[in-house]
């Protein structure tokens, strides 16, 4: 199999859903003749021509709004957000118009769109490079939201994701787009080639939507995460030595709650992850489905691990990014608990 | 069989490789438009919208009644002094690319080829007026004397940072200077200088809004709606449009810009009059912001100014032009480099040299160096110096609840 980074191999799932279905289009801000600031839309705009792949205006709102009414006719915009932290002109046409249409026109018209977007933190992007906003989507009933934490994932999730009747918001966490990353900023770079993750299919084959990973199986305590914080997560293990199993989420809505009642269920004890302010974050749902399903398991409260309930600051990235050390904290505090 | 409809896709004037073509831009002649009244409506703005108001000509020479308007109370010394803001700009522009690329700092953005418009608009605003900058527009600082210390402290993210290191460079922030907090969310804070110059008024001070935008993010809805909030309650707001030709890889056709239409015109459909300007000619900028800050200040409602200019360099240092665009578009750009076309002028008229010029460069650059390297030793992201972790949770609120209190016994823990 061909090793891929995060942007090749979401590039693949578009190259081959632009080949293979002719109502595919690709478009965004700087997403056609220059291929995207992060470069997952390279080259498409030479290989399928301007109808297919291109650019777009600086709003969002038309962006998604554009996308909504081609979906309605019949084709398959799959949307670029520059950043998911531009992608909030765009919430009035996400949450009030894509996520109920089928609903309110009971199924006469649909909305089979993607939005995808950079999310989260590491890049020194500053508060407007850098928010996690999965919570603002989970909580809109008829959007399905997914979060890959590596290429392998990431491009079979993409091609569901474009291939679902249902609009899916795709969230691209940036920092994993060239390397995996655990937490160490010490400016190593590590690529994706020695990952077995980073290595995919070069042709078509899918993810299922609402499907977890049990990215390393554990006895002592089961952490939930996706996205970067899952590389966080196996570092803390590893850093630790404590028999964590790691669930990577991959989709949040809907959620494979089946894979994390099983494992809390055999731990007894759970860690919950993510990079998002804390306040009703996504970890908050997930403690709630847990202590519901799992109440009489649990041996010790849930724990989260989460960004502060601040604006993402420039300079002190790394003490607000949750890494391994604070993950390892809260292990640490469940087991003795 | 009938024609079905085909989209459009807009073009640029060039791309890698090929001939650089700005023969579409619409250019008036020096001299053609002669100074309006200050109460000057939107239907009689319509020239001033599609035309171009210019002051100095190809060869450095300055006619026509914008030239006779801004003699009448502006000076050579004023020239001159703005010459030294537009060396000074970018011999800061300059220091601070160069140290993002040594890796000093994590981000820079350059104004090169912008820099007369907010050097020159400052120098016509007042203690108080407000202006709502983009990542752009550091010029309207220098144009306002502000500390280098400040400015450069706030790049390098460090002790001397006023915004102590929350915000990405580039984004400063001073009440004082007239520079409101810059976003990086494009287009919200254009409607915010409407809300600013409506409390101006209804508070009874006489203090002006200034928004700024760039040609891109014209496409914003908050552009529609900050224009339509300023015709409805004619708030004392200037309403600039930079317009650079590009938004990072897209050219401004894909805002809308085109052959037939300006984006100054665009104000006139919502009843707010609007003049064009060279904004790589000082002498026009300083003519026209003369005009356009008198009127607004008094009360006769909002205008807005189409800053015609070039984005010379990258969009940003994460930016690489070359991908998408000529290299040779900047010196195709049909109306030049202010700086060049200041200093001919300048010269022409006997109030300049070249070894002037080249003493004031090297001045302008020591000026700044000396002060880069005072900042420098405060830290820099090569050789940081700790800042406290609590900062990062103070001035959420005014005061700090309990959650956050919980949160910052854990983050110092
Ligand atoms: C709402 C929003 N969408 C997208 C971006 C990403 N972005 C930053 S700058 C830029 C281009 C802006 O171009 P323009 O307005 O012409 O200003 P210029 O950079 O030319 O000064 C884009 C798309 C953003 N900052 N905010
Ligand atoms: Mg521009």
């Amino acid at each position: 199999m061909p090793s891929m980074t995060m942007i090749e191999a979401i590039r693949s799932a578009m190259d081959i859903m632009l080949e293979r279905d002719k109502k595919t289009v690709i478009f965004g801000e700087d997403v056609g003749y220059f291929g995207g600031v992060f470069r997952c839309t390279a080259g498409l705009q030479e290989k399928y021509g301007q109808e297919r792949v291109f650019d777009t205006p600086i709003n969002e709102s038309a962006i998604v709004g554009m996308a909504i009414g081609m979906a309605a006719h019949g084709m398959r915009p799959c949307v670029e957000m520059q950043f998911a932290d531009y992608m909030f002109p765009a919430f009035d046409q996400i949450s009030q118009e894509a996520a109920r249409l089928r609903h309110r026109s009971n199924g006469d018209f649909t909305c089979p769109m993607v939005v995808r977007m950079p999310t989260g933190g590491g890049i020194f992007g500053g508060q407007t490079h850098s928010q996690s906003p999965e919570a603002l989507f989970t909580h809109v009933a008829g959007l399905k939201v997914v979060q890959p934490s590596n290429p392998f994932d990431a491009k079979g999730l993409l091609i569901s994701a474009m291939e679902d009747p249902d609009p899916v918001i795709f969230l691209e966490p940036k920092r994993l787009y060239n390397g995996p990353f655990g937490g160490d900023h010490s400016g190593k770079a590590i690529g994706w080639k020695h990952h077995p993750m980073g290595e995919a299919p070069a042709g078509y084959y899918k993810i299922p939507l609402g499907k977890a990973n049990i990215s390393r199986h554990g006895e002592d305590v089961t952490i939930l995460a996706y996205g970067t914080m899952v590389h966080v997560a196996e570092a803390a293990v590893l850093a630790s030595g404590i028999d964590a199993e790691i669930i990577d989420l991959r989709t949040l809505l809907p959620l494979d709650l089946k894979t994390i009642i099983a494992s809390v269920v055999k731990t007894g004890r759970c860690v919950v992850l993510h990079e998002a302010t804390r306040t009703s974050g996504f970890g908050a749902e997930l403690i709630a489905e847990v202590q519901e399903a799992c109440f009489y398991h649990l041996e010790a409260p849930v724990v989260r691990v989460t960004g502060w309930d601040a604006p993402y600051p420039h300079a002190q990235e790394w003490d607000y990014f949750p890494g391994p050390d604070r993950v390892q904290r809260a292990l640490e505090q469940i087991l003795e608990a | 069989m009938t024609q079905l409809a085909k989209l459009r896709f807009p073009t640029p004037p060039s791309r890698p490789g090929e001939s650089v073509d700005f023969s579409h831009l619409l250019i008036s002649d020096v001299g053609q438009l002669p100074v309006p009244k200050l109460d000057l409506s939107a239907e009689d703005s319509a020239p001033y919208a599609h035309g171009l108001i210019r002051v100095l000509d190809d060869n450095g020479k300055a006619s026509g009644p914008w030239a006779d308007y801004l003699k009448a109370t502006g000076s050579v010394k004023m020239l001159r002094n703005g010459l030294r803001d537009m060396l000074k700009m970018r011999a800061i522009d300059q220091r601070l690319h160069i140290a993002q690329r040594q890796g000093k700092t994590s981000f820079y953005m350059q104004c090169t080829g912008e820099e007369a418009i907010g050097c020159g608009f400052a120098r016509m605003l007042k203690k108080g007026d407000m202006n709502f900058p983009t990542y752009r527009q550091q010029s309207l600082l220098v144009g306002a004397d502000y500390p280098l210390e400040l400015l450069i402290g706030q790049v390098y993210s460090n002790s001397m940072d006023p915004l102590k290191g929350r915000q990405l460079p580039i984004m400063h922030s001073s009440r004082e200077y007239g520079y409101f907090s810059v976003s990086g969310n494009l287009g919200t804070q254009y409607v915010q200088a409407v809300g600013w110059a409506m409390a101006a008024a209804l508070m009874k001070d006489d203090g002006i809004a200034a928004g700024w935008i760039g040609d891109g993010a014209t496409a914003s809805n908050d552009f529609h709606g900050a224009l339509l909030t300023a015709s409805v309650y004619r708030p004392p707001v200037v309403l600039n449009v930079v317009n650079n030709q590009w938004a990072i890889s897209s050219c401004t056709g894909f805002a809308g810009g085109s052959r037939k239409t300006t984006y100054a015109e665009r104000a006139l459909g919502y009843g707010i009059p609007a003049i064009r300007v060279d904004g790589n000619d000082y002498l026009a900028v300083l003519a026209a912001s003369k005009w356009a800050i008198e009127r607004t200040r008094k009360g006769l409602g909002p205008v807005l100014i189409e800053w015609l200019t070039y984005r010379v360099a990258a969009h940003s240092s994460s930016d690489d032009p070359s991908s998408y665009r000529s290299k040779d578009e900047a010196a195709a750009w049909p109306l030049g480099d202010p700086v060049e076309r200041l200093k001919e002028h300048l010269i022409s008229i006997d109030a300049w040299s070249d070894e002037r010029h080249v003493q004031a460069e090297a001045q302008v650059l020591d000026e700044v160096r000396v002060v880069q390297k005072e900042v420098e030793t405060h830290g820099t992201f090569v050789d940081p110096q700790p800042m406290s972790p609590v900062d990062i949770l103070r001035d959420v609120y005014a005061e700090m609840p309990e959650h956050l209190l919980r949160q910052r016994k854990e983050l110092e823990s």
